[in-house]
């Protein structure tokens, strides 16, 4: 049996359903997911630090089995190159990209929403003038992608690809369509709750991150291992945007407001720790 | 003996966050219309004198190649400077910008055309950041590229003297004889890349 053939999230084999894959029941991977929360915590209580981060070898995540590296990150002090990130401007992304609603012909089929935010730093510094990038499933939770055969309808006016360059002030602001949720093959009966994926760049490219924003109230939420993998619940929270009736517009669009925190800049602790010595 | 092993930690400890970093996710399956764009594995026209191809193969646990892993590399021109130049996403043919990305293909073999990087300080080991991103990785993995040849700032490298030789020579690229570079990853198995984490990650 191929793994790659159990495991494969594309569903251009829906029709010849692997039994070792359905036979895993959400029953089955919700308990798996509630007994490494429950360690998690227990360690917390024990004295572990919060993990704020997904858990790369997050087994109810059947995909990244084979996938996830085994043996600890490697701390390092970061050198010249990746103190620094690549450039980006109005050379590189055009003004009318953050809008996913205007791409084609006619009007995309769904909520048009309005999602905004600021990137900031891990010391609360904007990121200005850095590339964000998303994607996301339409209104009826189908990718335009060749590996999607989801049988959800393809909207002829939807691409769902978006690039903002952040504003001074970390900003950016993207009009678009609210994604549906979407069935994947991780297990039997498994739905991934409506997300949209953002892919960021920071001042040092030790910065570089891609995660997903998620809608505030989705009953999917507790069924997913991708966004369970995240441990820790108030780490988890911070994936999931804000209804914000200030964003929302007459007639118009519905808003939501997230914002992205990177990691902290290497650059000036290794300024100011060469200025020590 | 207490007041030096005060100051290394001193020296050690990145100072702490004012915020919680936002938690990574995988990058997925249907990036696919997203993340790719022309020319996205050309940091330089093949036609550049000096241009070089690099390239390998991404793998599982299994030894089995990955599909759908999406790469990125960040590097020093070939004199070791870091440009700070934009078009990198809408590209020219002629500016480097030092940045570029590609998806696998379907047999997991990716390929960049590139320049050499040049050592960045006197004596320093020169190499190539690569980002690796995958549907079943919940996070981006960081690693690096050393090219093959200074093997003097190579045994000097701090990174590289800190792991044992089976784990070391995972980090350190074959030079073809074409010029090219060979860097394979492999995300878990025997030949575990190793990967990296920075200070202040969270």
């Amino acid at each position: 049996m191929s793994t790659e053939t159990t495991l494969n999230e594309s569903f251009n084999d829906s029709h010849v359903l692997d039994p070792a894959a359905t036979a895993l029941s959400q029953e089955a991977i919700s308990a798996e997911i509630t007994d490494i929360h429950a360690a998690y915590r227990q360690s917390v209580v024990d004295g572990a630090k919060a993990a704020t981060q997904p858990r790369i070898d997050f087994a109810p995540y059947r995909s990244s089995l084979l996938r996830h590296p085994t043996k600890n990150l490697h701390h390092v002090d970061p050198e010249t190159i990746e103190l620094h990130s690549p450039a980006f401007g109005e050379r590189d992304v055009h003004a009318l990209e953050s809008d996913l609603t205007i791409q084609h012909n006619g009007e995309p089929i769904g909520e048009r929403i309005v999602v905004q935010g600021r990137v900031l730093d891990g010391d609360g510094r904007p990121v200005a003038g850095q590339l964000v990038e998303i994607w996301q499933a339409n209104a009826a939770g189908r990718y335009i992608h060749k590996r999607d055969q989801h049988p959800a309808p393809i909207d002829p006016n939807f691409t769902g690809v978006g690039r903002a360059i952040t504003g001074p002030n970390g900003e950016y602001r993207f009009t678009t369509i609210k994604p549906a949720p979407y069935p994947w093959k991780n297990h039997h009966n498994a739905w991934r709750p409506a997300h949209i994926h953002f892919s960021l760049f920071g001042t040092d490219f030790t910065q570089r991150m891609i995660t997903q924003m998620y809608f505030p109230g989705d009953p999917l939420f507790s069924l997913d291992p991708i966004y369970q993998a995240i441990t820790d619940k108030e780490a988890r929270d911070r994936l999931v945007a804000t209804y914000d009736h200030s964003i929302t517009s007459h007639e118009w669009a519905t808003g939501y407001n997230w914002d992205i925190v990177l990691t902290g800049s290497n650059r000036t602790w290794m300024e100011d720790e060469e200025g020590d010595h | 003996m207490t007041a030096t092993s005060n100051a290394v930690a001193a020296n050690t400890a990145a100072p702490a966050l004012k915020l919680t970093p936002t938690p990574g996710q995988t990058i997925g399956p249907f990036y696919g219309y997203a993340l790719p764009f022309a020319k996205d594995n050309e940091l330089v026209s093949q036609a550049r004198p000096g241009s070089i191809r690099l390239h390998g193969v991404v793998t599982d646990g299994n030894g089995t190649v990955i599909p759908d892993a999406l790469l990125e590399i960040w590097q020093a021109d070939e004199a070791g400077n870091v440009v700070s130049k934009d078009g990198s996403l809408v590209r020219d043919g002629y500016t480097f910008t030092g940045w570029g990305r590609t998806a696998v293909d379907n047999v997991g073999h990716y390929t960049f055309t590139t320049l050499n990087p040049g050592a960045t300080e006197e004596g320093k080991a020169p190499f190539i950041m690569l980002t690796v991103f995958a549907r079943g990785l919940l996070n981006r993995l960081f690693t690096r590229i050393y090219l093959p040849e200074d093997t003097a700032a190579l045994a000097a490298d701090p990174l590289l003297a800190s792991l044992p030789e089976d784990r070391r020579r995972t980090l350190i690229a074959t030079r073809e004889e074409d010029g090219g570079l060979r860097f394979d990853v492999s995300l878990q198995g025997e030949n575990e890349t190793v990967f990296l984490a920075y200070p202040r990650e969270s």
